[in-house]
Parts: structure tokens; sequence; C-alpha cells
């Protein structure tokens, strides 16, 4: 009888199987062991077959969090895991993550590719994940003494390959494919993203603030990073001047397409008109809110603007602990050719902020939450924008700065006998 | 740590590899000119330069646990047809870069008979019809140490179902599943338009010799986001206030003497409605709509049936590019739950946490007038 009966069901049915994909690196690794290939983890692909379906049988997870694991000179980017079956699955028993830093935008040779797989033939599980929830290529399985090794083995390789990031630090950025393949690119995600990465190899290796922070990069408002759910700075490309219209693709697409149906009438401003006759569109640029509705439909006829850059959203999370976010509207827009700049020194000044006064493992969304957007603007030295809200506040309870109040003869006066209110002066006295 | 004499290879601190050296020559030549793209047929994207050149992007569904064999399978073939270049989408799924399209059948078959990948998920926003694109989840039971389900496994089972909505195009719209298998949610699933979260239901138990052997104690309580967790130093052990637990597990992460597992509890929650691009409706967080059903491996029948309802619930009754948020806004969430045929109950109201009222004033989205 088969030893993993439960599993044994999964490869039912045609999507692609992980558990054939175990059992395979199980058959695979077998076989390189017997061809007296150097394999650091011999049977381990199958005792996790085993330990996973023990896991079916009872309904729960068999690993433990291990503590701090890492590799010289670095404080994250592994992560540490134990079975809690050691008796019965020895060879899984150490089971630690290597997250590693994936080429910007997924791009791969099978060169540079063939040569990380055949480091982790040696040293690890040989089981992967293409790729982790914030982009990472994962490593999945290794015993602590592999991790340097294997991390050596790494940095020898051409191209060399480096550790990602975990724990409270910068997590691995990550950027949609962009101007490599997209015409919506608003600005090149994939540089910009490459320049961040290296910027910050040091906040990105050690961690050392309260929490993780986290840069994604999409080219266009469709996000196709899911940017604005995910990371505490989303750079999201944009436009500022009039989407770009080639009237003949117009027509090519009024051939077939319903025009009036599909892009006008779900356009969210009612910003497009279509003469029929003439088979012609026009834009309202000043009342377009740079959705990409009509751009998606129409990508031959229709281009952003000339004039791009990136709106930055700032703030978002998944929902430990207050909540899940979306970011919002930090930096309404930074011209293409500004960014990496603007982005360095604003993100810097948030660190340093939320290093001083954000709590244990609180995201910078939740700091601006407790402390207000007004705090939050003058440490970035953002000017406050109608852009940034919905809707402005509807609590007048306001709290002005002085240089805002105007001068009271009659108040000058009463202080002047002596009386004093709670004022700024007091304030100044109390301290 | 004694510094030792590093070898001349050492080095840290050097970061990815730069992308364009790892990138089909034809691309680097056309960075930044792509004129248009269409797709041809679900999974083969059509991508054409300024330039006049053209390349088809071919997509496969991957179960994202890759063995490396299957990578160096995936490699021989992109050596075969694509010059040496491949690449992954954000969402698990790998693309090969074609220049020829007399070889795109070719290619497909050599991947779907190989692998066992399967060519699709697409979606043809100007003829309207949509292909399901991939589930994004986590680790759950293969390497996770707080999860309340499996990851891998309930993705195989629902995408199993919805197998023939990845491989052609007959979608009303734009539909993004995900799966996180706790609610810490590595996975971020909070915007998606359907999102499967893998919950606890009860407080970790404390195994006191456990504890008194591996656990610091002051760390395991200051990890609780909830001050749930007391230490009591003369007993040498921690006590857990189960009506402040929020079931999170971050104990367990710092104290193995804390397993926080109930199999017979723990279990799955359905959110929906959520989306993040812009197109036409702002993001939007996604909202719970089952709030529990159980672990049932291997194959999950209650989650997949719940999932498939909710999903066709949909893919019957939306307009053409209608996301399931602006499905839901235009019929009203009483109708949906109906057509769903979901029950409604007072687990879906109250939230945690109320988010601070002014961030209902704060601008979501990128969308905005110059």
């Amino acid at each position: 009888m088969s030893e993993t009966p439960l599993l044994d069901q999964i490869p039912d049915g045609p999507w692609p199987s992980f558990v054939k994909e175990i059992k395979k690196t199980a058959e695979m690794q077998d076989k390189a062991v017997a061809e007296g290939k150097e394999i650091k983890m011999p049977g381990s692909a199958r005792a996790l077959l085993k330990q996973i379906e023990i896991s079916y049988k009872d309904k729960k997870t068999h690993w433990k969090h291990g503590g701090i694991v890492s590799v010289v000179g670095y404080g994250g980017g592994v992560i540490g895991r134990y079975s809690d079956l050691e008796d019965i699955v020895p060879e899984v028993h150490h089971f630690h993550t290597i997250r590693v830093n994936m080429p910007t935008g997924w791009f791969y040779s099978t060169k540079a590719l063939r040569q990380l797989m055949d480091v982790w033939e040696k040293w690890g599980s040989g089981i992967t994940n293409f790729h982790g929830s914030t982009g990472d290529i994962i490593l999945l399985g290794t015993r602590s003494e592999y991790l340097q090794p294997c991390f050596e083995d790494m940095m020898k390789l051409d191209p060399p390959f480096d550790i990602g990031g975990s724990g409270s630090d910068l997590r691995t950025p990550s950027a949609c494919m962009g101007p490599a393949l997209c015409e919506f690119a608003c600005y090149d995600t994939l540089q910009v993203c490459y320049d961040i990465t290296m910027e910050y190899q040091n906040e990105l290796h050690r961690p050392m603030w309260p929490y993780k922070f986290k840069f994604k990069f999409s080219g266009c408002p469709n996000d196709c990073v899911a940017a604005k759910a995910r990371a505490d700075c989303a750079v999201i490309g944009t436009w500022k001047d009039e989407i770009q219209i080639d009237q003949d693709a117009v027509k090519e697409y009024a051939e077939w397409m319903d025009i009036e149906e599909e892009v006008v009438k779900l356009c969210p401003t009612g910003a497009i008109s279509y003469d029929a006759e003439k088979k012609e569109i026009k834009i309202d640029n000043s009342n377009c809110v740079r959705c990409m509705h009509c751009i998606n439909k129409m990508p031959k006829a229709l281009k952003p603007g000339k004039e791009r850059g990136a709106t930055v959203l700032i703030g978002a999370k998944a929902p430990f602990v207050e909540g899940a976010i979306i970011g919002w509207v930090a930096v309404p827009f930074i011209p293409a050719d500004e960014l990496f700049d603007r982005l360095c020194e604003m993100a810097e000044k948030i660190w340093e902020w939320w290093d001083d006064i954000g709590k244990f493992r609180e995201r910078v969304g939740e700091l601006i939450w407790r402390r207000g957007i007004g705090e939050f603007l003058n440490v970035i030295g953002q000017e406050a924008d109608v852009r940034m809200i919905k809707h402005p506040r509807t609590n007048p309870f306001m709290f002005f700065k002085e240089e805002e109040l105007v001068q009271s003869e009659v108040v000058k006066k009463l202080k002047e006998k002596g009386i004093k209110w709670r004022s700024f002066e007091y304030e100044e006295e109390e301290i | 740590m004694q510094q030792q004499e590093k070898p001349p290879w050492w080095k840290t601190d050097f970061g990815p590899p730069y992308f364009k050296d790892l990138m089909h020559p034809v691309l680097k030549k056309n960075y930044g000119k792509w004129a248009y793209h269409e797709v041809i047929r679900p999974g083969v994207i059509k991508r054409v330069a300024e330039s006049g050149d053209v390349v088809y992007v071919v997509r496969f569904g991957t179960p994202r646990l890759i063995s490396i064999y299957t990578i160096r399978e995936l490699c021989d073939i992109a050596d075969k047809y694509c010059d040496g270049y491949l690449r992954w989408t954000s969402r698990h799924n790998v693309e090969f870069i074609l220049t020829d399209e007399s070889k795109i059948d070719d290619l497909i078959k050599e991947v779907e008979e190989k692998v066992g990948f399967p060519c699709g998920g697409t979606w043809d926003t100007p003829r309207g019809k949509y292909g399901l694109t991939n589930i994004i989840h986590t680790q759950g039971w293969i390497h996770c140490h707080t999860p309340a389900i499996d990851a891998s496994g309930i993705v195989k089972a629902i995408m199993d179902e919805l197998y023939e909505y990845f491989v052609d195009m007959k979608l009303p719209g734009l539909c993004r599943i995900s799966l996180a298998c706790c609610a810490n949610m590595c996975g971020a699933v909070h915007a998606s338009d359907i999102s499967i979260v893998g919950i606890h239901r009860t407080p970790p138990l404390v195994d006191d010799d456990a504890v008194r052997r591996m656990c610091e104690l002051p760390s395991t309580a200051a990890a609780c986001p909830t001050a749930a967790i007391k230490v009591k130093a003369k007993e040498k052990t921690l006590e857990v206030d189960g009506e402040k637990c929020m079931y999170c597990g971050n104990c367990y992460t710092m104290c193995p003497g804390m397993p926080l597992f109930d199999p017979e509890n723990d279990g799955a929650a359905i959110l929906c409605a959520g989306k993040v691009s812009d197109a036409r409706h702002p993001p939007e967080l996604s909202k719970v709509v089952v709030p529990w059903v159980p672990n049932e491996p291997p194959r999950w029948p209650t989650l997949v049936e719940k999932v498939k309802s909710i999903f066709m619930a949909w893919a019957n009754n939306a307009k053409k590019h209608e996301r399931m948020v602006e499905f839901i806004e235009r019929i009203g969430w009483e109708r949906f739950f109906d057509l769903a045929g979901l029950e409604f109950s007072w687990h879906l109201i109250d939230d945690f946490r109320v988010p601070p009222f002014m961030y209902a004033s704060y601008r979501v989205g990128t969308q905005f007038r110059w």
C-alpha cells in the first residue's frame, strides 16, 4: 500500500499538482544519489511528502518556527523551520527556507537559472517556490549547517545570486515587467526597483526597524504587482497631460467594438464622447482620472500621455494587527526622471521617523494613523494636496499653528494683566 | 563573530543579478518602445514594438511549488524555442517569449506534454473575453508554522474545478483569486475578487513543561499584539487571556510551547469583492462572506463548493468587464447572498478593529484629475 494515500488523491484533476512535483523531486534525488552526485539532503523530498501526508491526516501543520538562523553578515533572508516529527522524518528535522532576491521583473536566462538549481540540488531539498508572495525565489528546506556553504556557492555563480529580505527589514522590492514588455509603463519600473534594491542593501539584509517595509513598483494604475494593497510604499505609474489618441486605430476598433457601450459608458467620470459618424473619440482630459479602462480597451488607439511619472501611495498592508489598509496618496506626482532621487529622500525620512517613534510591529501606515497625516507630510516635506483625500474632513475640531493665528489686542491686554489661557507660551512654560 | 580571512570571491550585499543581463535580446532592443498588444488565443499575447518587431508571450500556469528538475525541463524548452530566456509573472505563471509565430503550437504541446503545465491565464480586454489567472497563495502545511489550512492542496482542488476558465477566455471580467493560510496573510489576499483565508478559532494552549524548556518568557509575552499573555514568573510559565487573544500565532513563533492548533476548529473564511487595479472602480478591500468552513483534506469539498458558487454567481450574472465589486454594488449584497446561495450571519457584521474615522476620507488608489 502507498505511504501517502491522502496525497495520492491530489494529482487527480487537470491542474498541475504540487504532490507530483515533490514525488518527482524524490525520485530524481534518489537517482542523483545513486549516480554519485553530491547531495547533502538525500531523502528530504520523500520525507517532506511523508510529513505532509501526516498533516493531511491530522489536519494541522507539523512545522515549528526555529528562532534566528542566517548567514554570516546578514540578519534576514532565512526562515528557520523545524519539524515536530523528527523521529518519523529526521531528513526534514531542520528545513529552513532561503529567500533569494529574484532578478527584477522575474526575467531569467536559462544559464543563470540552471546554475542556481545546481546549487540547490547539492545543498537543499531540490524543492522551490517560483515565487514567494513578496517575489523572492524560495529555496525550500535545508539544514542550518548548509546555509552558509549554500550561500557561498550562490556568490560564486555567474551571475551571483544574493539573499532577499525577511523580518523587520526592507523586504525584497518587486516590480511589474514594465518597459521590458508593456506599452502602458509610465516609468521604468525595473530600473527604479533595481536601483532602490541596490541602494538599500544594508536595510534589506539587516533587520533593524520596528517591522517590515515594502516597496513595489507598477508601471500604470492596473498595478500588476498589487502594490496598492501590499506595499508600504507603492509607486504607481501615471501621467499628467492628455491621453494620446490614434484616431485611425479607433476606426479599426469601431469595425467590431461597441465603443459607445464598452468605452464611453464605462468611463467612471463620463469624460469620453464618441462620434459614431466620424468614428472618432474625444476625451475631456480635465475630467479624466487616469483609471486605464479606455486604454485597456483600445491599446492600439489610446496611450497614456507624454508627461509621465508616478503617484506614491503610502501605508498599505495586510490585516495584522489593526486591519488591512490600501495605500493612499502621499505624493500625487513625481516626474519619471526624478523618481529614484525623490523616493530615496522620502524613504530615508520616513524610516528615521518610524524608527524613532514607531512601536514594535507597527507598520508605517499604522504609525500615520496614530500620528496623523499632518505630521507625516511634515516628515517627508510634502505640501498638502486635495488629491490626497476623497473628501475634506467632516469634523471641525482642528488645531492651528501659532503662526496661523491672528494677533489680538484684547487678548494681549488680558495677558499683560497676568491672565493666561492654555496657549503655546503656557505649554512652553510647563516644559 | 571571529573575523577570519575571507577568500577573494567572498562578497555580501551584491544584490540580484541585473535584469537586463537576463533578458531576451529582442526585449532589450525594444525596451520602452512597445506599441500595442493583443491576445491572439488563450495564453498567447502578441506584443508589437514600434520597430515592427513582434514577440509572442506564451503563458502557463504552475503549482508554485516546483521541483528543480521541472525547472531544468522548462530551461530545456526555453533553450529550444526561446534562445534561452524565460520569465515568471506576479501570479505564479511561467512565460516563454517566442519570436517565431510558427513555433507556438509546438511550444505549447511540449510544455503541456513534458511538464504538464496548462497554457492560459490571459484575458482579452478589447474583446471583453476574460480568462481566469492563477491563484496566488502561501505555504500552508508544506512549510508554515502557523497555518490554519493547507494552501497548495486547496488551490489545486479549486483550480481543478475552475480549470476550464483558465485555459479559455469565457468570463465577463477579471477575477483574481488568492489564498492565505492564516490571517497574518503573507499572501496579502485582502484585495482580491475572491480570497480564502485560514482562520484559527481558539487560543493557543500552554504546554508548561515545553514553555519552561524552550521559551524566553518576556519576549513571548511581548510578541502578543493584544497583550493577552501574562508572565507567571513564579511558576516559570505563561498564561493566555482567551478573551483578548486574536489567534494570530505570534506567540507560537516565539515559543514552540504554545501550539495554536485545533484541527476541528481551524478552517477557512471566504472573502470577496476586492480589487487593486484602478480601472473604472477604485481599489477596494475584500469583505468576509463566509465566516468559516472546516478543513477537509485532501480535496476540501465544502470550501470548493462555496468558492465555486460565489464564482458562478458572478460569472453567470455580471455584465461585460464587471468585476466582483462592481457587480455586487450594482445588484446589492442581499441579492448577491441569494445568488451565491450564502447564508448571512452575525459574524459578518462587527469588524475586529474599526479603522480610524479619518481613513474614510483618504484617497485610496490613484484616481484623480489634473
